[in-house]
């Protein structure tokens, strides 16, 4: 598995012999692109993962069985909070935090 | 059928980073699909959103092995790489009892249009290989033009609605048929919104020996106009409305299963398609007056297709 760290090819020689991947993209934090944050409120999670099991981005993790958001890649999408059948995800404009 | 915690508890395949939209339907499947194994997996990709926006060098989302090589021939690509794993086997440098599960991804460009012939080629061989289509109705990589798999009506750049025509005109290709044509031992039809069903029907296409396919719906919230919180919403209508039925063909036993089944029999009721094409901003100018014979059109034409796909199956 590649590591998560940034790669620099400064020269063609120090490509690889054939174009392969070498690094992870968890490089890429894709949290920059998001204008609102999912919330989740503990209290009325269910603890059902369906927000982890729709998430696109891998950004919600369980946790000792309770979902946590991984603000680092969530693009915030908000299929979690609209799919959560009890309304224990809201999602709130970045700006506002 | 493993649990839900079973599932989280398992490695995802797919890592976040990768830069497909916020909302998009084909790295939910993708994460669904992976998570219902426990095999190690080859995967292998055709050109599209998916490969794009995965694999960006040096970089990859993948933590199983992938290989991409062309538009037109991701199938034909894994079915080198599962015949040369059996060539080790035969010469002892792989084990014999080494399992190792070979799955194509191609979006609806990759394996409707372009990818067909070496996709009926691969399955014809009959490799031991899976095939996912993840169907976003269009060419949405290259700007959203028009594929086989664009449902009529519906705004492309290529067919875009206006005074001359009402978006596209012709109705769509129905694949996994033409699939059922080459008489597989395991074809489905699934989405990602009915989750239980897809789990299901991956761990059972797992078990399964030959070539496999999997025609997959995937919400594209960039190209269908719709809000991306909205993706798994869509996925459900289409099934709801019976333009994306969910069955399985079994060496050529069809069973419609979980919510299409349940419409079939009667437990569920049939939504007309205007719920679904009303979700989305491609179909927006079906809507305006003077178009009402569009909307009857594919109404009628998914009660046709939906009638004698029930006719097939076994209930």
């Amino acid at each position: 598995m590649p590591d998560d760290h940034e790669i620099n090819y400064n020269s063609y020689k120090e490509l690889p012999p054939s174009p392969i991947a070498t690094g992870s993209s968890l490089v890429f934090k894709t949290g920059g692109w998001r204008t609102m944050r999912p919330i989740i409120d503990l209290e009325k999670c269910k603890k059902c993962g369906i927000c982890w099991k729709y998430c696109p981005d891998v950004s919600i993790i369980i946790v000792e069985d309770l979902p946590k958001v991984d603000l680092d890649y969530c693009k915030g999408c908000g299929i979690c909070a609209n799919e959560c059948p009890f309304d224990a995800i809201v999602m709130v404009e970045e700006e506002s935090i | 059928m493993a649990s839900l915690k079973q599932l989280t508890e398992r490695e995802e395949r797919l890592t976040g980073g990768h830069r497909l939209c916020a909302g998009c339907g084909a790295s939910i499947i993708v994460r669904q699909i992976l998570l219902a194994t426990d095999y190690p997996v080859v995967v292998s990709c055709a050109t599209g959103c998916l490969e794009v926006s995965t694999t960006i060098y040096p970089y990859t989302a993948w933590k199983n092995p992938f290989i991409h090589n062309a538009f037109e021939n991701s199938a034909a690509t894994i079915s080198g790489a599962e015949a040369m794993f059996r060539a080790h086997k035969r010469f002892g440098t792989i084990p014999q009892d080494k399992k190792v599960k070979f799955i194509a991804f191609g979006g609806d460009g990759g394996t409707y249009d372009i990818g067909i012939q070496s996709l009926s080629g691969a399955l014809e061989r009959g490799h031991d290989f899976m095939y996912v289509c993840y169907n976003n109705e269009a060419y949405m990589n290259t700007g959203i033009q028009r594929s086989s798999a664009t449902p009529m009506g519906a705004s492309t750049t290529t067919s875009p609605a206006g005074k001359v025509i009402p978006g596209k005109k012709q109705y769509p290709k129905d694949l996994t048929e033409v699939i059922a044509g080459h008489h597989l031992p395991y074809i489905a039809q699934v989405s990602p919104g009915y989750y239980m069903d897809l789990i299901k029907k991956v761990e059972k296409a797992m078990e399964i020996e030959g070539p496999k396919f999997m025609n997959t719906f995937s919400p594209c919230p960039r190209g269908w106009r719709h809000a991306a919180d909205a993706s798994i919403d869509v996925a459900k209508l289409a099934v709801d409305c019976c333009f994306w039925p969910i069955y399985e063909i079994e060496n050529d036993v069809y069973n419609l299963t979980g919510q299409s089944n349940l419409i079939a029999t009667g437990k569920k009721e049939k939504v007309p398609v205007t719920e679904y094409l009303k979700t989305q901003g491609r179909f927006k100018h079906l809507f305006a007056p003077g178009n009402e014979e569009i909307l009857k059109n594919i109404q009628e034409e998914i009660d046709r297709r939906w009638d004698k796909l029930v006719k097939l199956s076994s209930l």
